[in-house]
């Protein structure tokens, strides 16, 4: 009986009903074991959706980018899944989801289906069910799904592995941002694109990112660099351009083959997390360690950090304490 | 499990008052209180904050209404979310909106309105409360 329900919410999601997409993500969100089921018997329909990520510092204007990059995908009669991110907080748990403020004229284009997550103690930028919505975007048909992240600062670069292309979002002023960034947000991109480019220090900022990728020294030729692109979201300049650039870009990449090893490589980095969380799960609640850690420091402990873990662990019988200096 | 889950919440200004400081002193304190607010914005037409509910499939939608036209605004969009089938999502909200009114708008299915004074604690364990209930018939369902 239940089973049918389940069937039927994927289906129509499939079909096209937006309050079923709606509650397949809640579903994935909350890590309800009917989704988990479902997910297993749709998975052959999902693959056709092209998958961009859109990250960058606090401030760079990305949400006022995806809302252009929307419309210009609308504009060529491509409909768009978007996911935008923002974080929660460690405190409270709470969370200001302010994302569509910016994409307000969206919201009753039927081709256009906007969903707001909270990073609920994520800190890759993304949320832990951030693969899952796309899915979910996926297989309710839309052709592309954007995946917004929080702000980030030098080492969120979850999103380079959740989607096709990574699109880095810079602006004047953010000098200093590309030297902190050099190690991780810098590797992520495949393409840059330097926006509020209507405000003094574009120049200059294209030429210090340029800089910056030289020393990254990656096959070292300017054409295997990735592209730089200027833009101003909030007037609408270059983002025509970068839309068909970045769609561009994933078209390349199927072409070549990379696109196919890259979904394969997130696929399997998902796995790992997947397994990841489901073990920590059977070692912490379902054999019970953290309740045992809860009797020792409750009892006074004596032992240091490294020598409550090895106990707890070589109680377990667990090969795992060996590992342990 | 369903019951830890954060309450999800839309917060929204309909109509064409533009004096939004209300709606986030109320996201900022729901938020605080460890909800998630999807703040969706000024001059926002029943048929949009409808929109944004369903897509965001949150528990409830608080609206501030200043303008004098809550007696349209709120049962137009407790109509289109039942229309939806959005049924079990709370509708609340606040503003300038006498008691008499406020009372006739609860009888046709919209929850409480909080007028000027209300303490941000009432408001917040009101949707608590109220979110819990509402979950607690939906699961037993």
């Amino acid at each position: 009986m239940i089973l049918v329900g389940q069937t039927d919410l994927a289906t129509r999601t499939a079909d096209g009903d937006v309050s079923a997409c709606a509650r397949l993500m809640t579903w994935a969100e909350r890590g309800d074991a009917r989704y988990a089921e479902l997910a297993c018997g749709f998975a052959d329909r999902l693959g056709s959706a092209v998958r961009i990520g859109v990250t960058g510092p606090p401030g760079a204007g990305k949400s006022t980018l995806v809302d252009g990059l929307v419309r210009a995908w609308r504009g060529a009669d491509r409909s768009v899944g978007v996911v935008a991110v923002d974080p929660s907080s460690p405190f409270t748990g709470g969370a200001l989801l302010g994302d569509r403020v910016r994409m307000a004229d969206l919201t009753l284009d039927p081709g256009v289906f906007i969903r707001s997550m909270a990073t609920r103690g994520e800190f890759g930028g993304l949320a832990r069910a951030t693969d899952d919505v796309a899915d979910v975007l996926d297989l309710a048909g839309y052709d592309v799904v954007l995946l917004e992240t929080v702000g980030v600062g030098q080492s969120e670069v979850d999103v380079a592995r959740s989607c096709d292309v990574t699109l880095v979002v810079l602006h004047p002023g953010a000098g200093d941002t590309i030297q902190a960034m050099k190690a991780g947000l810098l590797e992520a991109a495949d393409l840059y694109v330097v926006n509020k480019d209507d405000l003094p220090g574009g120049d200059a900022l294209v030429a210090q990112l340029e800089e910056a990728l030289e020393l990254r020294g990656e096959g070292g030729s300017r054409a295997t660099r990735p592209p730089i692109l200027r833009a101003s979201a909030a007037g609408g300049e270059g983002v025509v351009e970068l839309a068909d650039q970045l769609l561009a870009t994933v078209e390349g990449s199927r072409a070549d083959g990379s696109l196919q090893r890259r979904r394969d490589q997130n696929l399997s980095r998902r796995v790992r997390r997947l397994v990841e969380g489901r073990l920590l799960q059977r070692a912490w609640v379902d054999q019970g360690l953290a309740e045992r850690l809860d009797l020792a420091m409750a009892d006074g402990v004596t032992l240091s950090a490294h020598a409550l873990a090895r106990t707890l662990l070589d109680d377990q019988g667990d090969d795992e304490a060996s590992l342990l200096p | 499990m369903t019951h830890d889950e954060p309450i999800r919440v839309l917060v929204a200004k309909p109509g064409l008052d533009g004096h939004d400081r209300g709606a986030k002193v109320v996201a900022a304190a729901l938020r605080d209180a460890g909800m998630e607010v999807v703040y969706g914005g000024l001059h926002k037409t029943p048929e949009a904050i409808v929109a944004m509910a369903v897509q965001e499939d949150v528990d409830a939608v608080g609206l501030s209404v200043l303008s004098g036209a809550h007696m349209t605004l709120f049962p137009e969009v407790r109509r289109r979310l039942d229309e939806a089938g959005a049924n079990d999502v709370l509708l609340t909200g606040g503003g300038i909106i006498p008691v008499a009114d406020a009372e006739a708008l609860t009888e046709g299915g919209v929850g409480r309105l909080f007028g000027p004074g209300t303490s941000l604690d009432e408001l917040v364990n009101y949707i608590q409360v109220e979110v819990a209930r509402r979950r607690a018939v939906k699961t037993s369902a």
